[in-house]
């Protein structure tokens, strides 16, 4: 039997998709909580891609991509 | 006051040595897409399974005018174009200046870093010689303390000697005393002696004498003319 994991500690990708409105529901909402994960996501993100001996072009050229397509989506109204 | 809700340290943290960095980031494919979305969808769709995705994204996104083609995608296209043929031919150069920089970063440090450890080293050393040296304190402590016997008793002959000269000469003074002394009784009393004779011959036994002597030095004389 695999040992139980509580639903507070799965990772995204192993969460079922039924599960997935009770996962959302219990995650950290608080102001800390979302500056938490702000702040995680950019430590993975910049750990990942930037803080490494030989960084590649991907790594900048990928945070510009995906300013052009929010960027694109917050003004397509005026389109 | 320790509050018992502050996290203590359980975990083996510890902020050296520092882990090195990686050597190459994550990967990423044409510059846009990272690796692990074509892993993802390789054991469903295979190769050509993300391609096919974006090809078809691209068709939808245009064919519902969701992305609209206007005079900025003519603008973007040109931009685009230059930018991928400038990263096409500068790229490698611009990598490798990127890395002589870094390089030469790494290589102050690791000096510094080599610099201090053998100053630490030649630090140690010195001491290991230092303590060696301190183990000699014996000697010179033997050699000082037959300095000061030496010394003392230098001092305490010179005095020996002072003495000696001293008693000496009190000595002598009472023997040349003493000589003194004797001399001059001895003296006075031959005087005393001598004026008491010259006094006691009466001028009478000085006739006599003189007779005497004149009888005499004539027998001689007629002995001698014998004898000649």
């Amino acid at each position: 039997l695999p040992a139980a994991v509580l639903l507070k500690d799965t990772k995204l990708m192993d969460v079922k998709l039924g599960q997935l409105g009770s996962w959302l529901a219990m995650r950290d909402f608080t102001p800390g909580g979302i500056m938490g994960a702000m702040q995680r996501g950019y430590n993975r993100y910049y750990n990942k891609y930037i803080n490494v001996r030989k960084g590649g072009l991907g790594g900048l050229s990928m945070v510009l991509a995906g300013y052009i397509v929010l960027s694109y989506m917050w003004s397509y109204s005026h389109v | 006051v320790l509050h018992a809700t502050r996290p203590l340290h359980t975990t083996q943290q510890s902020l050296a040595p520092v882990p090195p960095l990686p050597e190459k980031g994550g990967e990423v494919r044409h510059g846009l897409i990272p690796e692990e979305f074509f892993q993802f969808l390789y054991p469903k769709t295979g190769v050509t399974g993300p391609y096919m995705l974006g090809t078809g994204l691209l068709l939808y996104l245009l064919s519902k005018e969701i992305y609209v083609v206007n005079h900025e995608t003519a603008a973007a296209a040109c931009i685009l174009a230059v930018i991928i043929y400038g990263v096409k031919k500068f790229g490698p150069d611009v990598a490798a200046f990127a890395d002589k920089l870094n390089e030469e970063k790494i290589a102050t440090a690791l000096a510094m870093k080599n610099e201090a450890i053998q100053t630490l080293q030649t630090a140690i050393e010195e001491e290991k010689k230092e303590q060696w040296r301190v183990e000699g304190r014996s000697y010179l402590f033997d050699a000082k303390r037959n300095n000061i016997a030496m010394l003392l008793e230098a001092n305490y002959r010179e005095r020996l000697l002072m003495v000696y000269n001293e008693v000496k000469k009190r000595l002598d003074y009472q023997v040349a005393m003493q000589t003194l002394k004797r001399q001059k009784e001895q003296d006075h009393m031959i005087q005393w002696v001598e004026k008491n004779v010259v006094q006691s011959i009466t001028p009478q036994q000085q006739k006599e004498s003189i007779a005497k002597c004149i009888l005499d030095l004539k027998a001689l004389s007629k002995s001698a003319h014998a004898a000649v």
